[in-house]
């Protein structure tokens, strides 16, 4: 269902922290409806670009265009709109440690829609039932494997059902068959809603399965070396550093 | 009943129409966004339209433009209590329907995960009990690991980590005197002119000197020092140590074969043994000087002062404040240790633990301040 119309722009952006770049000059677009991948090797500053296009960190400069509004300049009341279009998954779940599972994924629905307390409880437990935790909405996270807790982290992440979605490594931590329903939910997800998908991961499987677009970082290029179908990079790409990193070859070039 | 209960949809609206069939169905028309902006207006009447339905429910849903995970439970909800148990969503456009495909309304009629029920009051007793019993326990274990743990050190000074010891005394000592200095000042400033007041009618002020330095020196400096340091240090050596505890490190510690106790314990209670007793003396001389120069406002001079208090007190008074503030040392910083240690998992987790140290800290201290207190009214000291 991915249309042509951009609905998060990246445009010349310098990320990284205290003013030092990781990566430089990043230019792309992503569409509605599109699963969207940023890959990488560790220390490639994936989840850093992340963190600005979430704005959570500024980066040094550049703009991040989420729906039209630039989240980095935007004014309070535009800042909250804007937030109010995604939803975000940690990496490690980022669960609120004092509330069970059911309390967590009510706690979005409870603040900002006017439903019933029946209804918040119903979409609440129907939100945990699609990640496999309905036999576990009354625990508290720390009782629960990491992975379960990011199962949770996407089930909270998706309970106002947000049009696009942000997700740092989901499948890392997951064992196969979750990771595999994890990536026919994101599909299903994209294909009959139109949520837009923006995924930092290096898990293979799920680049092939899930996304549509991808584009790779590079460390030592401080830039994007290849973007586009990632079975058509893995197939057809010349670049090594691009070749290794899709057919899991050892090269010092992808670390 | 053939009426619409709410009819035009317009794009961000959703709404329900009712229409009874002549075979008793009941047809629910849905049509309109579903989401949660819109479902909060058509949740209940859509419930009730249910409710009241005496056959077979239909649910029409070819006006149904958008629906996401709200939408979806509502039709779940609706199909969860149609009065035979069966209710058939009809035209919903395939996309949507993949998506309530998802759920299983039979698990979600029940809660999975009930809290589990409470037990009579007798079993809650019996388990508080016991949780005190194994806190004592613990706590028993504690000291006798502890007390090995500085055993071993005095033998065997190098494998003290006396990097951290000095690091820790930084902390515990030099970062912890201006607070300490204040208090006592204010203290001994407080005290002196609460008790100048009344005993300036018997013409009896010169006796407050007396006054403050006993009371300083035997009870108040190492008291008030010790609670200081259960606030600042106490507190601080059980959250170090409870974030250790829930980032796994003092499991590193374990299976790399390296005690906790002894890495991570003893420097603090080291730390703390050099450094309360030096507070301490701090605490007892700024305490005198606060008292000093409220004794000036009442004629006093300084000299005058300190004679008396050389008159009333005696080295033995002094140590007796000593002594006790070496316990306090060992007392506050190991249950502040204790504490860390026996860190839950969780965010909160590390917070209960600061807490629980400065509060058994302090109890532990009045308590021992009281046994202090009978023994050397027995010894008289």
């Amino acid at each position: 269902m991915a249309s042509d119309e951009p609905i998060i722009r990246v445009v010349d952006l310098d990320a990284g922290y205290d003013g030092v770049a990781i990566q430089q000059n990043i230019n792309f677009d992503v569409k509605r409806g599109e699963v969207f991948g940023i890959l990488g090797g560790s220390g490639s500053g994936k989840s850093t670009l992340l963190k600005h296009m979430i704005g959570l960190n500024e980066p040094i400069k550049g703009h991040v265009y989420i729906g039209g509004d630039d989240i980095i300049t935007a004014d309070e009341k535009t800042h909250e709109a804007i937030l109010r279009r995604f939803g975000v998954m940690y990496q490690s779940g980022a669960l609120f440690g004092s509330l069970t599972l059911l309390e967590n994924v009510r706690l979005p629905l409870e603040e900002f829609t006017a439903l019933s307390d029946d209804a918040i409880d119903l979409v609440a437990r129907m939100k945990l039932e699609l990640v496999g935790l309905e036999a576990f909405t009354g625990h508290l996270p720390a009782e629960l494997s990491g992975g379960m807790q990011k199962r949770a982290g996407i089930a909270r992440a998706m309970a106002l059902d947000p049009s696009i979605l942000f997700m740092d490594e989901p499948s890392s931590g997951l064992d196969p068959i979750t990771a595999a329903s994890l990536d026919a939910t994101i599909r299903r997800l994209a294909e009959n809603l139109g949520v837009t998908f923006v995924i930092v991961t290096h898990d293979l499987g799920s680049i092939y399965v899930a996304t549509d677009r991808v584009i790779l970082l590079d460390r030592k290029a401080k830039g994007i070396i290849a973007s586009g179908d990632p079975r058509k990079l893995r197939d057809e790409s010349t670049d090594p550093r691009v070749r290794a990193f899709f057919n899991r070859e050892s090269q010092a070039v992808v670390t | 009943m053939n009426a619409a209960v709410a009819s035009v949809a317009t794009p961000d609206t959703a709404s329900i129409a009712v229409n009874d069939l002549p075979d008793g169905t009941r047809r629910i028309a849905v049509s309109g966004r579903l989401d949660a902006v819109t479902i909060p207006s058509i949740w209940n009447p859509a419930h009730q339209v249910v409710a009241e339905a005496k056959n077979h429910v239909i649910v029409d849903a070819a006006g149904v433009e958008y629906c996401d995970g709200v939408g979806a439970a509502l039709f779940v909800e609706l199909m969860r209590h149609a009065p035979d148990g069966k209710l058939e969503v009809t035209n919903l456009r395939p996309a949507f329907q993949t998506l309530l495909n998802q759920f299983d309304p039979k698990v979600l009629a029940h809660d999975l995960d009930p809290p589990p029920p409470r037990g009579p009051v007798l079993e809650e007793i019996g388990r508080a009990s016991y949780r005190v019993w194994r806190d004592v326990f613990d706590l028993v274990e504690f000291i006798g690991e502890l007390t090995a743990a500085l055993f071993h050190a005095l033998r065997h000074p190098s494998t003290v980590r006396w990097g951290d010891v000095w690091h820790i005394c930084e902390r515990v000592g030099v970062d912890g005197l201006p607070i300490v200095a204040l208090i006592s000042f204010l203290l001994g400033l407080i005290l002196a002119f609460q008790s100048a007041v009344p005993m300036k009618r018997f013409g009896a002020e010169i006796f407050v000197a007396d006054l403050i330095g006993l009371s300083m020196l035997r009870e108040l400096g190492p008291l008030m020092t010790a609670i200081l340091l259960a606030g600042r240090s106490g507190a601080a050596f059980a959250a170090e140590i409870g974030t250790m505890r829930v980032n796994q490190e003092v499991d590193a510690l374990t299976t790399m074969g390296l005690d906790p106790v002894r890495f991570l314990v003893t420097p603090r209670i080291i730390a703390a043994v050099l450094m309360v007793p030096l507070l301490t003396i701090m605490s007892d001389v700024i305490g005198l000087v606060g008292g000093a120069i409220t004794m000036q406002t009442f004629l006093i001079p300084f000299s005058t002062f300190f004679r008396e208090v050389d008159s009333a007190v005696t080295l033995t008074d002094f140590l007796a404040g000593f002594v006790k503030s070496f316990v306090f040392a060992i007392l506050v910083a190991g249950i502040g240790c204790l504490r860390g240690l026996q860190t839950a998992a969780g965010a909160s987790a590390v917070g209960d633990s600061a807490t629980k140290a400065v509060v058994s800290g302090i109890i532990l201290l009045v308590v021992v301040d009281g046994l202090f207190a009978v023994a050397y009214y027995l010894l008289n000291i």
